[in-house]
């Protein structure tokens, strides 16, 4: 295992304890957040993108290359019709099944074995998109 | 507004924001989930778009990602978790249905609550705040329509 996939992995296993610890892998916490009953959803988002801004948007500015070298990568995604028609599909599926693909990942980790039927499905997904609108 | 209260919300936010944090500072990469599986297809495929140089770069360190999500939780479940194991009551159909157009539609977006949500925002790009806007609208219209149907929880 080279460096950067020992740090993938530990930041892995720290995400999903974040995701776990804040009821993300519980698709009946993320249903009660769609159907506007519990707020908690925008808390976590915005505790994480609060902490990810200070890495991503100003550390760079006082430090130049990341700790194992490359790059600070931007994040490059400009604006088309697939994005938006991507994330209405995307907004259907999270409300129908109350799964994202991380916090599937981590309901597994909970112990939630229905949800491989949910992780299966996106790989299908993924793979329709991909095949015949990629 | 919090029935469960806001600090077990706000406590795995910051965790999570420190994950990324700590995988962008340490490689310079977005720690986000949902391109894993158009990476991951590109060793089972010849399809051209799993095939991108962004994706055969990052298959491997993204099933890395994957494999410490899925253990993370694990860890909080044996340890902290005042439940243990669990398991959800949503119908496999709308696991089903619910994961193929999850799957569909991020890959289509070109990212999920992951890397639209935290890292899209946390980087001011405002495709993602435009794709997070959406998403979360569009969830909303439609747990409300399955609640109006009956299909609970």
């Amino acid at each position: 295992m080279n460096n950067r996939n020992i740090v993938l992995f530990i930041g892995g296993i720290v995400f999903g304890f974040g995701l776990a610890l804040g009821g993300m892998s519980k698709p009946e916490i993320v249903l009660s957040f769609l159907q506007l009953k519990d707020f908690g959803l925008i808390l976590l988002m915005g505790a994480g993108t609060g902490v990810a801004f200070v890495a991503i948007n100003v550390v760079p500015r006082f430090v130049k290359k990341p700790v194992l070298g490359g790059e600070f990568k931007p994040r490059t995604r400009t604006l088309s019709r697939n994005t938006l028609i991507g994330a209405t599909i995307f907004g259907v599926g999270w409300g129908l099944s109350g799964q994202c693909p991380g916090s599937a990942l981590s309901s597994l980790g909970v112990g939630n074995i229905p949800v491989l039927l949910g992780i299966a499905a996106m790989f299908q997904g993924a793979y329709v998109m991909g095949r015949f609108f990629g | 507004m919090f029935p469960l209260g806001v600090t077990s919300y706000i406590l795995g936010g910051v965790v999570i924001g420190l994950a990324v944090s700590f995988v962008y500072l340490l490689t310079g990469q977005h720690a986000t989930q949902s391109s894993l599986f158009s990476s991951t297809l590109s060793y089972f495929s010849k399809v051209p778009f799993f095939n991108r140089k962004t994706y055969l770069e990052s298959r491997e360190w993204r099933l890395y990602f994957a494999a410490g999500v899925i253990l993370g939780a694990l860890l909080y479940t044996v340890t902290i978790s005042p439940d243990g194991f669990w398991t959800t009551s949503v119908q496999w159909w709308r696991l089903l249905l619910g994961g193929f157009l999850v799957g569909f539609g991020t890959r289509l977006s070109s990212g999920c609550t992951s890397g639209h949500g935290i890292s899209g925002i946390a980087s001011l790009s405002t495709t993602s705040l435009y794709a997070v806007i959406t998403f979360i609208v569009v969830g909303v219209i439609t747990a409300n329509l399955m609640l109006m149907l009956g299909v609970a929880p």
